[in-house]
């Protein structure tokens, strides 16, 4: 009985559950409850689903014979401010059951929560996109604007240009280690909206510490962006800077001690833990790296970007997967392998999985099948040339009777065509010399100077141009599904032009690297980048949701 | 204007009252009004008449009567009564009729005599029959009160919520009250009823006996009473013609007036208006008409003939068959400005305003006069609010110049009020005028609002005025002209006498793509009528595809409802039609048809997989989708089997699934786990140690790690394992065993095919250098540098990469020795450095 049960005597007290509108979710409801009754408590139940309720939900209710016992209600919240520029929608199921489920069921969430901040900031003049999904979020959300049109007014726009982007035309991006440090972070300690859990090997104490990551964290906000090999030294820099502001009390009077205890001397405190914190973090980050032979697992990521020695990284991975170094890393570099590729050769991509399933169990089959019905994990088809599958591509994307529709069903995995895009956009940037990862020229930094992610090279090149005009091969090779602004942009106000705020919206999530690298671009060109994403995701979560696991 | 006052009559000191006509009643009755029933809505709504009802022979020749009328006496509908005995006609909020029967059933019809609902005020009342029944207005709604043949009364306060209330049975009476009216005080709804000369309140549980302050006890019997528009008065008429006035809590007399008239009147009203100076009451007789306030004077008027009396907000509608009056107290700003000789400013600017359109200087002595009191804001104020309260247009227009005109002398006087004052006053205007025949007065518009008075309008049918009214006011879309046209359309689509091709292109052309319109709710109104090709077609204009799904559903176009569903792009949606079609169709045809629509199939998939796993494999199996049934075993296999053999023959049906679907990888992979699964069910058997579910890379392991080597050796050479994999499995369990001399044996048992670094590694994993070395010295020569640094010989290190010539290996070797210990060694390297560079 509950403390207030026992004030009242009786217990008449909802019992409240704040759940996703998910079929298993309530099964759980159903357990809950009906374990309940079985033991004779009678109790009110209310679901409140957020985002939205979903009738399948409410079906399954009534067919666990537990309708009538509950009450549903609905909390449309959709955007969680993880960061001054960060808005995570914490959908991360978002990419399973779109990408490979082929349920549009977010696309309207997706659309509303863009449809918030449009009459919020905007309204958005100049939106652009790519991707399937892109493109119907975006018709779902004209639609949500012109229902509402009227009750706007006009006025001027704080956020006038959208990008909508698809995670399946840049898998590539999202499949490579990262090296920024916030990504380093979320690849070792997982950042879990917004805030890591530090365990004692990083706190040096026998407790775990919860720590809130974002721009408020001083210390954080300056390395975050930063490529890991600068950080210790940075992390030193501001050590020491720290010692001389505490060593500055050292001959004080009374009464310039009393101001420094009063006033700088909490800042100061704060500032060293959160310090020691992301010293420890450096350190648990360097034991665990060093320990995989990190710095030959970059190399072999590299060498796969470039398209150099594959047969020499084919074994690396065939030897990663011997060694059952980690379930999801071995799944994870076979992709790679994949994308880069176009698909491995018949014979790898059978030996390959037949080393992971002997590694890793027998039901990864089921696993396989999901990689392959993504795109993630494919076979070099002999014979089907690639006009062959654009020409079912563009069937289908005309084929409006069939609707809009049709494009979700994915039985199709498209192909990466990485190699071409490569070449097409100067991905892998031609270095003379060492790449000097302190002083970045371009967004490769994030990935030590190898590699530009495509993401944000397709975005960089879309804004540059106001279109796709000049980038049609591109378009090809990501397989079209391309938009951008149908009336010919005015720019009128050249007042605002100087500080352009772009919101660049990722479905299926997006990486702290993309981040960290369009952070970058707009600081080089004058922009500022926010990011609204389905989830933030990682080569790891990615992973784990094609894992089909035992449960 | 000298005329102007000649219609107004004063009662007492303070107030004046007048009687204008509205209309002369275009309606050209044949009968009496006393022989018919008649019920007349308030705020200037329409008049119902029953005729021939009380007659009593019922020849089917003279059925009664039902006519509607407009206030202006304009026919709305009528129709042949062919119900039940009417003992009274009311009309509700909403301008619906009422007409209670005899029986207790009161039938609700529209304002254009269309049946809409019925409901009963309680069985009891079958057998003693409705005596009387009144029909009243709280915040409630609109509720009736009938007094029943065994002199008891029954109510309710909401027709639209129906609660039945009995009320207590009134001690000792005996026949029927003489008169009896509904109070609402306090959101409590009572019954006052006199006796002869008792009053009696009656509330919920209690009937008590009350007594009005002040009334004089020769006052004789109540004959009759009126309660005021607010329920805040009271009114009661008594046989020797005396006439007590008080507020209706009965706690305070307000006034009293005795009349040398002493036949019951035939209607007795209140006649006050908001800010009242005098409250008076209008007493009809039937050729007399008596305005008693509380002063010795009274106003008496002749009726010429029948009159009905409506008590409004602010006054008293009187209508006849000829015409149609209202009587009301002056309000003060038209009694200031045009009393006779009135100084108020508003008089003055008025007759400034005059003098100035006769171009004569008079005007500016007029606006001095007006100015130098400061009063001319005060001036202009009571002009506009006297506009409102006029009826002639002239006479607001006047005035309004008058206002305007003052206006021009006034430097901040917000024009708000003015301009608002013309756009109402030409709205009114509008619905009075006889054709529409609602006589708002300014006060009962501003009460009723702008919202109210559009819908009264659209339940006319209206529209073009409605929409005119809209535009002029300048409504937001929304709110306004869309929702007109919504109406009109859905009455539109009520014309039985046109196709469903024209209407539908009426309605399309009107209509267009209004914002706020919803085609939906159109075409269910289409089909409630039966009209279902009607409503298809009106859907096709439909923007939102999601709003036409539910009413497809319901018109069972299941097919075009999951078109139109997928069209939308809802997930939810196309689940509701879904599972809708499931149960309505049968298994095949629910399957056939979702063969045609892949995302609608996909998505059952998905709702199969969590809740109806069995149908899910009917799904594939009508697809032939062997690939997946395969899955499903396979899933089936470690999720919802748990015996081995069960496992077994679902892996056993995955692998012919899979040989269907020409996927031979995966079939032989699944007879591989087949293979595995027998396998470790022998080894947990035999070795009383679990084996089951690990993958064949655990179970090697665990079984190397146990030393059974002979069992390890078999799986290895069964399931072919790579020897690259076996080597690396073999002596990291032999590693973790520290079965360091089996190790050796292993490592000579032939060439390693991963080299012996690997050897090196593990061994000092362990932290056993002195194994570690065995193996450093068998290291090919290009990793000889790297086994050296792990088992820490960094001097050895030093000499093969001296050997090797190779820069980079001693610049690691180099990075490795400190100072302290390895001094030689790094000069050592030096040393070879210098000399490679002198080379």
């Amino acid at each position: 009985m509950s403390p207030l049960d026992r004030i009242a005597n009786v217990s008449i007290l909802k019992v409240v559950l704040l759940s996703r509108p998910r079929i298993t979710n309530m099964k759980y409801v159903a357990d809950i409850v009906n374990a309940d009754k079985a033991t004779g408590r009678s109790r009110k139940y209310k679901i409140i689903f957020s985002p939205q309720k979903f009738y399948t939900c409410e079906l399954v209710l009534e067919e666990e014979g537990i309708y009538g016992d509950v009450t549903c209600d609905e909390w449309a919240f959709y955007l969680l401010p993880l960061d001054d520029d960060l808005l995570s929608m914490e959908l991360p199921e978002f990419f399973r059951d779109y990408f490979l489920e082929g349920d549009q069921r977010w696309i309207s969430a997706v659309a509303r929560a863009l449809q918030l901040l449009n009459s919020l900031f905007g309204p958005f003049t100049h939106t652009y996109g790519i991707g399937r999904c892109a493109k119907m979020v975006y018709e779902v959300w004209r639609e949500l604007v012109e229902e509402s049109e009227g009750d706007s007014q006009a006025r001027r726009p704080e956020i006038s240009h959208v990008f909508l982007m698809d995670r399946d035309v840049d898998y590539v991006t999202a499949l490579c280690s990262q090296v920024v440090y916030e990504g380093l972070v979320d690849d070792t300690f997982r950042i879990k909206c917004g805030s890591v859990d530090f365990g004692p090997d990083v706190t040096s104490s026998d407790r775990s510490f919860k720590v809130l990551l974002n721009a408020q964290d001083k210390v954080f906000s300056e390395i975050r962006n930063e490529h890991f090999s600068n950080v210790f030294g940075f992390l030193s820099q501001k050590a020491r800077n720290l010692q001389t502001q505490y060593d500055r009390r050292r001959g004080m009077d009374i009464k310039q001690m009393k101001n420094f205890v009063s006033q700088e001397l909490k800042g100061l405190k704060q500032e060293h833990r959160l310090l020691s914190l992301h010293i420890g973090a450096c350190e648990s980050i360097m034991k665990k790296k060093t320990k995989q032979d990190f710095q030959e697992l970059l190399k072999t990521e590299h060498s796969l970007l470039e398209g150099f020695d594959i047969r020499e990284s084919t074994s690396y991975i065939e030897e990663h997967i011997d060694r059952q170094v980690s379930p999801s890393e071995s799944l994870r570099l076979m992709c790679l392998l994949s994308v880069t590729e176009n698909g491995l050769i018949p014979k790898d991509y059978r030996s390959l999985k037949t080393q992971y399933l002997q590694s890793y169990g027998p039901e990864h089959l089921l696993t396989f099948h999901n990689l392959k019905r993504i795109g993630l994990l494919t076979e070099q088809a002999p014979g089907e040339t690639l006009t062959a599958v654009e020409s079912k591509v563009s069937k289908l994307v005309t084929d409006r009777a069939a609707g809009k529709l049709t494009d979700a069903f994915n039985s199709l995995a498209r192909k990466s065509n990485f190699r071409g895009l490569s070449k097409k956009l100067g991905l892998i940037p031609r270095v003379d010399g060492e790449y000097n990862l302190k002083v970045p020229r371009d967004m490769a930094y994030v990935f030590s100077g190898a590699y530009v992610p495509l993401s944000c090279k397709i975005i960089e090149q879309v804004l540059e141009r106001k279109g796709w005009l000049g980038l049609e091969e591109v378009v090809r090779l990501l397989n079209g599904n391309e938009f951008a602004p149908t009336e010919p942009v005015t720019e009128e106000n050249p007042a605002w032009e100087v500080q352009r705020v772009i919101l660049a919206v990722f479905l299926g999530g997006c990486t702290f690297s993309e981040i960290s690298a369009l952070r970058f671009l707009g600081k080089e060109k004058g922009y500022k980048f926010i990011f609204l994403t389905t989830a933030i995701a990682s080569s790891a979560r990615l992973m784990d949701a094609m894992l089909e696991a035992k449960v | 204007m000298a005329c102007y006052t000649a219609n107004w009559d004063p009662l007492g000191e303070e107030a004046f009252y007048r009687k204008f006509e509205l209309y002369s009643m275009a309606w050209n009755l044949k009968e009496d009004l006393r022989d018919c029933l008649v019920a007349a809505a308030p705020y200037g709504g329409p008049i119902a008449l029953l005729k021939n009802n009380l007659r009593k022979e019922k020849s089917p020749g003279s059925r009664p009567l039902l006519e509607i009328y407009s206030a202006s006496g304009v026919p709305l509908a009528s129709v042949l009564w062919k119900s039940g005995q009417v003992v009274q006609l009311g009309w509700t909020a909403s301008e619906d009729l009422l007409c209670i029967q005899e029986d207790g059933t009161v039938l609700i019809y529209n304002l254009f005599c269309e049946f809409k609902r019925h409901f009963s005020m309680g069985n009891e009342v079958l057998q003693n029959h409705v005596r009387e029944a009144k029909v009243f207005h709280t915040e409630y709604g609109t509720g009736v009160a009938i007094l029943t043949g065994a002199h008891r009364f029954s109510l309710t306060t909401n027709i639209d919520n129906l609660k039945l209330r009995r009320m207590p049975e009134v001690p000792g009476l005996q026949k029927l009250p003489s008169c009896w009216a509904v109070l609402s005080q306090d959101r409590v709804t009572i019954i006052l009823l006199a006796v002869g000369q008792d009053l009696y309140l009656l509330d919920n549980t209690s009937c008590s006996v009350v007594t009005p302050p002040g009334i004089s006890p020769h006052a004789g019997a109540y004959v009759q009473m009126a309660v005021s528009f607010n329920y805040c008065h009271l009114a009661l008429f008594t046989d020797t013609g005396s006439i007590w006035m008080g507020t209706s809590s009965l706690k305070e007399k307000l006034g009293e007036f005795s009349c040398d008239f002493r036949a019951p009147p035939r209607q007795m009203v209140w006649c006050t208006r908001p800010r009242s100076k005098q409250r008076a009451v209008v007493v009809a007789w039937d050729r007399r008409l008596l305005v008693a306030g509380n002063s010795k004077e009274c106003i008496q008027f002749v009726l010429d003939e029948d009159s009905y009396l409506v008590p409004e907000l602010d006054g008293v509608r009187i209508f006849s068959r000829t015409t149609h009056e209202f009587l009301h107290e002056i309000p003060e700003a038209s009694e200031e400005i045009f009393k006779i000789a009135s100084m108020a400013p508003g008089a003055l600017l008025l007759e400034a305003q005059r003098e100035y359109e006769k171009e004569s200087q008079k005007a500016d002595e007029y606006l001095r006069e007006i100015k130098d009191q400061n009063l001319l804001s005060e001036a202009a104020r009571q002009c506009i609010e006297a506009a409102g309260y006029e009826h002639e247009p002239e006479t607001q227009k006047s005035l309004l110049r008058a206002a305007s005109f003052g206006k021009c002398f006034l430097d901040k006087f917000s024009p708000e009020s003015f301009v608002r004052t013309c756009r109402d006053l030409r709205v009114l205007n509008a619905i009075r005028d006889y054709q529409i025949g609602i006589p708002l007065t300014f006060a009962q518009y501003k009460q009723l609002t702008i919202e109210v008075l559009l819908d009264r309008l659209v339940l006319r049918r209206l529209y073009p005025l409605a929409i005119k009214i809209c535009e002029y006011l300048r409504l937001s879309e929304f709110q306004g002209v869309s929702r007109i046209l919504a109406h009109w359309a859905c009455y539109k689509v009520q014309q039985k006498d046109k196709s469903d091709e024209e209407v539908a292109h009426a309605v399309n052309q009107k209509l267009g793509d209004t914002p706020g319109i919803s085609y939906s709710e159109i075409a269910a109104r289409a089909y409630d009528c039966g009209r279902t090709e009607l409503a298809i077609k009106l859907l096709e204009y439909e923007p939102r595809s999601g709003e036409q799904v539910p009413l497809l559903l319901k018109m069972k176009k299941s097919q075009l409802a999951l078109n139109k569903a997928i069209e939308s792009g809802d997930t939810d949606l196309v689940y509701t039609v879904v599972l809708h079609l499931k149960n309505e169709l049968n298994r095949g045809t629910f399957f056939m048809t979702l063969q045609k629509q892949p995302v609608a199939l996909s998505l059952y998939r998905q709702f199969c997989k969590h809740q109806e796993l069995e149908t899910l494999k009917d799904l594939y199996n009508q697809d032939d989708d062997h690939q997946e049934l395969g899955n499903f075993h396979v899933h089936s296999s470690y999720s919802s089997e748990k015996r081995i053999e069960g496992r077994v023959a679902a892996l056993q049906n995955a692998v012919d699934e899979y040989y269907k679907a020409k996927n031979e990888f995966a079939a032989k992979a699944t007879e591989d786990q087949i293979k595995l699964l027998r396998m470790q069910r022998r080894l947990q058997d035999d070795l009383d140690k679990p084996y089951v579910d690990y993958s064949l890379h655990d179970t090697v392991y665990g079984l190397v790690l146990d030393g059974n080597h002979k069992r390890a050796e078999q799986l290895y050479r069964e399931f072919r394992i790579p020897d690259k994999r076996f080597w690396w499995l073999k002596i990291g369990a032999l590693a973790e065993r520290e079965d360091w001399e089996e190790m050796e044996k292993f490592s000579k048992s032939k060439k390693s095919p991963i080299g012996y670094l690997p050897f090196v590694e593990i061994c000092m994993k362990h932290h056993n250098r002195h194994e570690a070395k065995k193996y450093a010295a068998r290291v090919t020569p290009e990793q000889r540098v790297k086994a050296h640094i792990l088992v820490g010989e960094l001097d050895q290190a030093a000499d093969a990469a001296i050997e090797h010539k190779n820069e980079n290996e001693m610049n690691l070797v180099l990075s490795k020795c400190t100072a302290a210990t390895d001094s030689s060694v790094g000069e050592k390297i030096n040393r070879a450095k210098a000399q490679i560079l002198k080379k």
